[in-house]
């Protein structure tokens, strides 16, 4: 089974670890992330004001693109991407003034036909986390995770469908169907500050400062991510939270793809932790998930 | 403070505006609070987001187009996901920051050279590609 995949334009670089594990899972699952030819950046920011289309144009391109080239779904592995296309499309299929606005302008035609998926709700709606489950061949034993969910894979709820606002469980599902021990902790849906990282840098310490102390106080051995600007932030900030609290202990922050992996028995060396700030490997290594 | 309150600015063009481009009712906030006590951006911020809103019911145009608010807002829709009325003002706090980016001879709010070189390449794209949407002129 062939799913038609957009990468986006972090996946092909910084975030390399998240797509090479995402494309390789799929192949031990049984199914094939078949990446969109001639793709082009989402853009990365959802427009939040009525009166502005140009940044949907390449969202809407990519979708058309996808439907042109005979598809009705397109898999996504970053939030930030899959917010843009899954909101742009929803305003494609709703929004008949704006639609036409847009469609004009790059002259496509497209009326919202492409299901804008996550990975992760491939895994639990298409393949199932019970067979996820049995597929599993190192299970995370004794690995306590924090499953964090961050705004843009959740938020607005109503126009993303993924899961409840509050308490959401696919992503402690998905790490139950790993073998690991998902814990809970109060700032799973909080912010980690996102763009912030380039204009108020105290926003984004303090944000990820809370939700790393609140994930350490559960218990959590390892936060996992699905996005490329949480996993920076939240890897990134580390070094500075420690200057203002010495006693702050860090803890390291993956994707869930990294996980996922390392379950179904793909090497630990070609899952790329060494470009982690704080270096997952001892951690992973003393709970038995890697010898 | 003196501070008058009138119709003709509760009724101005610039509240309209930013009624009319963010497509949320000011007035269906009864100041609750919820959003301010969850948002992640608050100790940068000088009006909390339940004081724009009720500054933009007051039509207090000059106190909300210069609040520092709207550039420490992460857009991560926390405040609409609590408010019981249902109003979003991560749309707001994105028309405010549009209105002031689309005036005449407008400023950008970051600057790539402020970034040192290590900081640039271990910075995602998406976190460069957005801050740019959110803080230059278009």
């Amino acid at each position: 089974m062939k799913y038609p995949y957009f990468p986006g334009c972090t996946l092909y670089t910084k975030a390399k670890k998240l797509d090479d594990a995402g494309r390789e899972c799929s192949l031990k699952l049984g199914f094939e992330l078949d990446e969109l030819k001639d793709w082009t950046c989402c853009g990365a920011t959802f427009p939040l004001v009525n009166d502005q289309h140009i940044t949907m144009s390449g969202p809407t391109r990519i979708l058309a693109d996808t439907k042109d080239q005979g598809n009705d779904k397109l898999v996504t592995l970053c939030s930030v991407c899959f917010n843009v296309l899954k909101r742009t499309n929803n305003v494609m299929l709703n929004d008949e003034e704006r639609r036409a606005k847009i469609t004009d302008f790059i002259e496509r035609d497209y009326h919202g036909e492409v299901e804008v998926l996550h990975y992760l709700q491939l895994l639990r709606d298409e393949i199932g986390f019970d067979v996820l489950k049995e597929k599993v061949v190192k299970p995370l034993e004794g690995l306590k995770v924090a499953c964090y969910y961050g705004c843009l894979l959740l938020r607005p709820v109503k126009e993303i469908g993924l899961d409840t606002m509050e308490d959401p469980s696919i992503f402690e599902d998905f790490i139950r169907a790993l073998g690991g021990e998902p814990i809970e902790f109060p700032y799973k849906v909080e912010c980690c500050g996102a763009f912030q990282a380039v204009h108020s840098m105290d926003t984004a310490t303090r944000c990820s400062r809370d939700i790393l102390r609140s994930a350490k106080n559960s218990g959590a051995d390892v936060v996992i991510t699905t996005c490329p600007l949480c996993q920076f932030n939240l890897d990134d900030r580390q070094p500075e939270i420690q200057k203002s609290d010495p006693g702050f202990s860090s803890i390291p922050v993956v994707y869930f793809t990294q996980l996922l992996a390392l379950a179904l028995d793909l090497p630990a060396e070609e899952l790329g932790f060494e470009r982690n700030l704080i270096d997952p490997l001892p951690i992973l290594k003393e709970k038995g998930v890697i010898a | 403070m003196k501070t008058v309150i009138s119709r003709s600015q509760v009724k101005g063009d610039f509240v309209s505006k930013v009624a009319e481009i963010s497509g949320e009712n000011f007035f269906n906030c009864y100041q609750c609070g919820n959003c301010s006590a969850g948002c992640p951006s608050v100790d940068e911020m000088d009006l909390l987001p339940s004081q724009v809103v009720r500054y933009l019911q007051l039509g207090l145009e000059e106190e909300v187009k210069s609040c520092k608010s709207m550039w420490v807002c992460a857009s991560c829709m926390m405040c609409h996901a609590r408010c019981p009325k249902g109003v979003d003002i991560s749309k707001i706090m994105e028309a405010l920051r549009v209105l002031r980016l689309r005036e005449v001879g407008a400023e950008g709010h970051i600057d790539v050279t402020d970034f040192s070189d290590d900081y640039l390449a271990r910075a995602p794209q998406i976190a460069m590609i957005s801050g740019y949407r959110k803080f230059l002129p278009l």
